[in-house]
């Protein structure tokens, strides 16, 4: 990772999509972006503008992770792509496909095989270790953006550690419905001081984020944002003392593999309603289960 | 059963196969040639270049056929070739003064030195379907193009000589209507800032606010036609901004120059088609100079004079803050109108809904469960308390 030279002699070696550097953007475009990744990981949670280019994919569909990934990716890297927790929705093969195409780079489903995840919803349930690059694709960056819609209001915000309005929103649920309604894209705060957007994962996956070894990596194209965790940082999710946060469980197990510590989707699977529970990591479903067959 | 996500990758390429089947259309038809589509529809190929922000006439038919036609899509073909492209300076500005007009219309005087130039417009026909049209024609003949010179409106007692004369003493220049109203120290001045910096480019750096109205006139420039529409009609119906009248809108050939460092003296690097559209809106003068006209300004890339004047009347509307005036409407809203004038984020953004979200969604349905549990709980714990007291 973050290796230029690696990356021009890729680009010859790898040969990658004609007409087109290595990794789709050109070095400079990289540059710019790995500026701001390193001012990103320097000031954990800060959201860092950069200048988005138009990529060939639609802005909502992961251009902002995407770029990152370019920015990031050397040729020895080995790129994993998640939607929904699945290496096998349409964009995640899309995504894997367009790396594969313009930078030639081996990609895995294996969690623990690969140097940079780049995700859509979720983080992976087996745990992330030293080394590892997560890229999240990121809509909306701000975390106050449903509060105040004004970006320029946001940002003073943030530098003034005002949070007040948030704080309030959480004290307004719980008010309003016993609990914190909000149940993916919950609010943290990173190294006790940048309330983050952790993209809307659900809140299951939040405590993943705190102290984990991999380097975190955000990246928004539309909005035009980039922000990081380092690896073992402080994430902690918004609450109360007499109101702790706590994380979904379900009272099922997976149907595929029986596990009891994943997320877990459902799905309908007849007329009559019937639900079928089974992990939303298909990788690491389909580990367990290849597991246990060789038991 | 656990086949639903499964399958993606043939999913995507017989995707693909059938998209290229519908672009291509009845087979028995013969193609289109992106020629053609650069010739004969060149309005589209026009709000191509304009909203992709590249002028290049081939690549916009190119993107235009690739996208069987919508627009949209098309501008997002050439934005995204565009992004790969290096960018190795900025012109000079471009002098509209200096325009080949193709058309020039004032609304504001009944004539101006150098006259009106109605040109290729649609003002003035008739929405009849041309049933003509329908059948495949001879190509006129050579030397049938009307001239430009026809559809110039006779003004009061003038003729083309006296015209000619006029652009003459204008040394071949075309003067802007607007500035006989700056010589009478009537309109609005805007002062070059210190050493005249190099404008933003928000297709290098993001947006920031305030923007400034250089790097607002780009993001105008760029933004989706219909957007732009809707706003300056916005403004016009109350929600903002005064009423403008149409100084000037004009047309044409203008060339480009560039300053290489190394040279020293600029150099014409090509010419673009342009449409520029000045508006004059009255100013009370609420800033202690006087009463006195404002401008509002819009520039687009081909013949595109809805872009152009919409463009012109949502720049004055986003001036009010800088003039002091009342913020009444949408288009007076500087980070409303900027982030959501680009037709390439809001449509990614909008459809990317489209995309899985049943992780998120299964978090809410857990959620909305859980909280319906709470309230039916909650009732009937209220229910048995009733029927306690009751009993009581």
């Amino acid at each position: 990772m973050l290796k230029p030279e690696a990356s021009q002699a890729a680009a010859e070696a790898a040969g990658g999509l004609k007409g087109y550097n290595f990794a789709y953007l050109d070095e400079r475009t990289k540059r710019i972006i790995r500026r701001a990744i390193l001012k990103a990981v320097a000031v954990p949670g800060y959201q860092v503008p950069f200048g988005s280019r138009e990529m060939p994919m639609p802005y909502g569909w992961g251009t902002g992770g995407i770029q990152v990934s370019a920015a990031i990716m050397g040729a020895d890297d080995v790129f994993k792509v998640i939607d929904q927790g699945s290496d096998d929705t349409t964009n995640a093969v899309s995504i894997r496909q367009f790396f594969s195409k313009v930078a030639g780079v081996k990609t895995t489903t294996h969690t623990g095989e690969a140097s940079i995840i780049q995700t859509r919803h979720r983080i992976p349930e087996q745990p992330l270790r030293e080394g590892q690059v997560v890229v999240y694709q990121v809509p909306i960056p701000e975390p106050l953006r449903w509060l105040e819609p004004s970006e320029a209001e946001t940002r003073t915000l943030h530098a003034l550690d005002e949070y007040g309005i948030m704080h309030v929103k959480l004290y307004e649920d719980i008010a309003g419905h016993g609990e914190i309604a909000t149940s993916y894209d919950y609010p943290v705060l990173v190294n006790g001081r940048y309330v983050m957007s952790p993209s809307p994962l659900p809140k299951f996956d939040n405590p993943k984020m705190d102290q984990c070894p991999a380097l975190q990596l955000f990246g928004a194209g539309r909005e035009k944002r980039i922000y990081a965790i380092p690896p073992y940082t402080s994430v902690k999710s918004l609450d109360f003392e007499d109101y702790p946060f706590h994380v979904q469980r379900w009272d099922k197990a997976c149907e595929i593999c029986g596990a009891t510590d994943s997320y877990l989707d459902e799905i309908i699977t007849d007329d009559s309603g019937t639900r079928l529970y089974v992990c939303s990591d298909t990788d690491y479903c389909a580990a367990r289960l290849a597991a246990k067959d060789s038991i | 059963m656990y086949v639903a996500v499964k399958g993606g990758e043939k999913a995507i390429a017989n995707a693909h196969g059938l998209l290229a089947e519908k672009r291509r259309g009845e087979p028995a038809v013969p193609e289109l040639s992106v020629e053609q589509v650069a010739g004969q529809l060149s309005l589209a190929v026009d709000r191509v270049m304009s909203e992709g922000s590249l002028y290049d006439r081939d690549l916009a038919a190119l993107a235009v056929k690739q996208a069987r036609g919508d627009l949209v899509e098309a501008v997002f073909l050439l934005r995204a070739y565009r992004a790969t492209l290096p960018r190795f300076g900025c012109s000079l500005p471009a002098d509209t003064e200096s325009m080949l007009v193709e058309r020039r219309i004032s609304a504001t005087y009944k004539d101006v030195p150098g006259g009106q130039v109605l040109g290729p417009t649609f003002d003035y026909t008739h929405r009849l379907l041309d049933g003509t049209l329908l059948e495949r024609r001879e190509e006129p003949a050579a030397g049938q193009t009307v001239g430009q010179t026809v559809c110039q409106t006779a003004g009061a007692g003038h003729n083309e000589n006296e015209d000619q004369e006029i652009l003459n003493a204008f040394h071949g220049r075309c003067p802007k209507v607007l500035s006989f109203l700056e010589q009478e120290g009537l309109m609005h001045t805007e002062a070059v800032p210190d050493h005249d910096p190099e404008p933003g480019d928000l297709s290098r750096q993001p947006l920031a606010f305030p923007a400034g109205r250089a790097v607002r006139l780009q993001n105008l420039a760029r933004a989706d036609e219909g957007f732009l529409l809707a706003l300056a009609y916005s403004s016009q119906r109350g929600f903002g901004s005064t009423h403008p009248f149409v100084g000037e809108i004009r047309m044409g050939e203008v060339d480009l120059d560039f300053l290489p460092e190394e040279l020293g003296f600029p150099i014409t690097i090509g010419s673009v088609f342009l449409t520029e559209c000045e508006t004059v809106n009255k100013f009370s003068g609420s800033d202690g100079q006087g009463a006195r006209f404002t401008r509002g300004y819009g520039l687009s890339f081909g013949e595109n004079e809805r872009k152009a004047m919409s463009m012109a009347l949502v720049d004055r509307a986003l001036r009010a803050a800088e003039l002091g005036e009342e913020l009444r409407g949408p288009a007076q809203n500087e980070e409303f109108v900027l982030y959501h004038s680009d037709n390439i984020e809001a449509s990614g953004f909008v459809q990317h809904l489209k995309l899985p979200h049943y992780v998120d969604f299964q978090a809410e349905l857990e959620l909305v469960r859980a909280l319906r549990r709470g309230c039916d709980g909650a009732r009937a714990a209220d229910g048995n308390g009733e029927s306690e007291a009751r009993n009581a």
